[in-house]
């Protein structure tokens, strides 16, 4: 009760605490967050052919442009596979570490976490330079598989963290339980933990997606003319090409991860209350 | 935290090992791809950095003696300690403020920071590249007030500006996170026996705050000196950062061995400096010495 009513005070003081000052300052950095991303969306809808800002005119030429030349869908439907087929990768081996970690000591578990979470911290033009100098041996630029192998390495961490908050809430007594009525282990784990894991392990596969949707820097050295994925893609056309087109695809990327993230941030928070 | 909350019911722990593949079973493919994607590349270039052509420390001696390198470095760690600063400056009211608004307000606040954190980041820096060029917003704005010819684009300024928007969540995160820890009953108390607002804060809440301020600090310095497509787009040869250096290296000349050895002076340079930070910083807050914040 104390508690409750402590709270409750608490909270009617906080309120007039921040000054009018701070207010508008919050108010000008979520602009700041905000408005040079949404710039993009006005400028996909210009008639003009260069990149001036306000737009002039309004058309759908850049839509048009987008979805009906080749070399924009083709590596849009790269960047799909590669996304998906990293995606799946990087659930089934961030979750079986996940699993694992959570079942070490935590002398292990603290070296092997940070092991893990090295992809997220090492600069990432070191790591392009390094698995460009690799794949080039292994003749794996520009390979399919090359982009998967890089993105999961990116991805993992993601999946990690995301499905270890998960396990951090999971009773490993429901395990014991279940062998001690037959299941066998992975029985046990399909059946028993899985489900109780899974928004933690739906919301790493959505991560993992978005890390290789979005990878630029690895995928601009494993490039080649035959196979690019979008943010390759928009890079050149901003770099060298000066192509709008590249308005109407950004625009689109953002829709894309806006409502995936957004998502992620909606759909496990309900499960985790009840 | 994960093993902490696990190891509470102590005896069912062993049992639920014995129960299930052995840990160390599930990690081996994880670990196999991680050594043969990640730790096999990054290890050979730091290899070849000292063995190609031939074994010494020639690459390092020639990267720090060609005379361009080295201003590159400086250039680079300069742009990296003005974003830290200046998303620091940007963020702490910020996430201060996230501690302090109702649940409602900071769940606007944090999504308005994980928002642009996610967004791809050659779309954002796109946007700056609009803004930023000839004719662009911010040259506009400019003209407005008489002053002509403010195009950022290609200036090492104009990427230092854009960084620190999009590195702004890397700051506020860690701040908030560690904010959020404060007990703020210390104000109140402080306030009771007759600190003034500004006083109470100034001489509590900051030393408190300052280990959320050293991690804040040190993740957007790190992640803005490896930083590569916003300095590649918005950039030019002519006032690049080391990132691009190492891109050139690679993509015109093939030299793996140089560009190893400029990623590694970057890491040794870069932890460096993170260390030296650490410890004036713990010099002067008594608080953290003990560990108490």
């Amino acid at each position: 009760m104390t508690v409750k009513h402590n709270s409750v005070s608490l909270r009617a003081r906080r309120q007039p605490n921040l000054p009018i000052w701070l207010r508008a300052w919050n108010v000008v950095v979520m602009a700041l967050l905000i408005l040079p991303v949404l710039i993009v969306i006005p400028m996909s809808f210009s008639d003009a052919r260069n990149f001036s800002f306000p737009p002039k005119g309004f058309s759908l030429r850049w839509y048009e442009n987008f979805f009906t030349s080749a070399k924009w869908t083709d590596s849009l439907f790269t960047s799909l596979q590669v996304g998906i087929l990293t995606a799946v990768l990087a659930t089934v081996l961030g979750t079986l570490a996940a699993v694992s970690i959570a079942r070490m000591s935590p002398k292990f578990s603290g070296f092997l976490s940070g092991l893990y979470m090295a992809p997220m911290i090492v600069p990432g033009v070191i790591f392009a330079v390094a698995i460009y100098a690799v794949f080039l041996r292994w003749q794996l630029v520009g390979s399919l598989f090359g982009f998967v192998a890089a993105h999961t390495m990116l991805a993992l961490p993601f999946v990690i963290t995301s499905v270890s908050s998960s396990l951090s809430g999971y009773n490993p007594g429901l395990t014991t339980a279940a062998s001690s009525l037959g299941a066998g282990p992975v029985r046990a784990f399909l059946t028993v933990t899985l489900p109780l894991i899974l928004p933690g392990v739906v919301s790493g596969f959505v991560l993992a997606f978005v890390t290789s949707f979005d990878e630029s820097v690895v995928s601009l050295f494993l490039q080649t003319p035959n196979l690019e994925t979008l943010p390759v893609n928009m890079y050149n056309a901003i770099a060298t090409e000066i192509d709008p087109t590249v308005s109407a695809a950004a625009t689109l990327v953002i829709l894309v991860t806006t409502i995936l993230v957004v998502l992620v941030q909606v759909v496990p928070g309900r499960n985790k209350r009840k | 935290m994960t093993a902490q909350i696990l190891s509470i019911p102590g005896s069912s722990k062993s049992r639920f090992r014995t129960g299930g593949v052995s840990a160390g079973g599930l990690a081996i493919p994880a670990l196999i791809a991680l050594g043969v994607f990640f730790v096999y590349p990054i290890t050979l270039i730091v290899w070849l950095s000292f063995t190609s052509p031939e074994i010494g420390f020639g690459h390092y001696l020639s990267l720090l003696t060609d005379g361009v390198t080295v201003t590159v470095m400086l250039r680079t760690i300069a742009v990296g300690l003005i974003v830290g600063l200046a998303t620091l400056i940007i963020g702490y009211p910020y996430a201060y403020s996230m501690t302090v608004v109702s649940p409602g307000w900071r769940t606007v606040m944090m999504t308005m920071v994980m928002l642009p954190f996610w967004v791809n980041i050659i779309a954002r820096t796109f946007a700056w590249f609009i803004l930023e060029s000839r004719g662009g917003l911010i040259d506009q704005f400019f003209q407005a007030l008489g002053i002509n010819g403010v195009v950022l684009l290609n200036t090492w300024g104009g990427v230092a500006i854009a960084m620190t928007q999009v590195m702004l969540p890397f700051m506020v995160l860690p701040l908030y996170t560690q904010m959020s820890t404060i007990d703020r009953g210390l104000l109140r108390a402080a306030g009771s026996l007759g600190a003034k607002p500004v006083a109470s804060f100034a001489r509590i809440y900051m030393p408190l705050s300052l280990s959320g301020v050293m991690s804040g600090f040190s993740l957007v310095f790190v992640v803005a000196l490896g930083f590569y497509i916003t300095p590649a787009l918005l950039g030019s040869p002519d006032q690049a950062l080391l990132s691009q250096i190492i891109a050139t290296r690679v993509q015109k000349l093939l030299d793996f061995p140089g560009a190893g050895a400029a990623g590694m002076l970057l890491l040794v340079v870069t932890l460096i400096i993170l260390g030296v930070l650490n410890w004036l910083v713990r010099q002067a807050n008594p608080l953290m010495k003990r560990g108490a914040a």
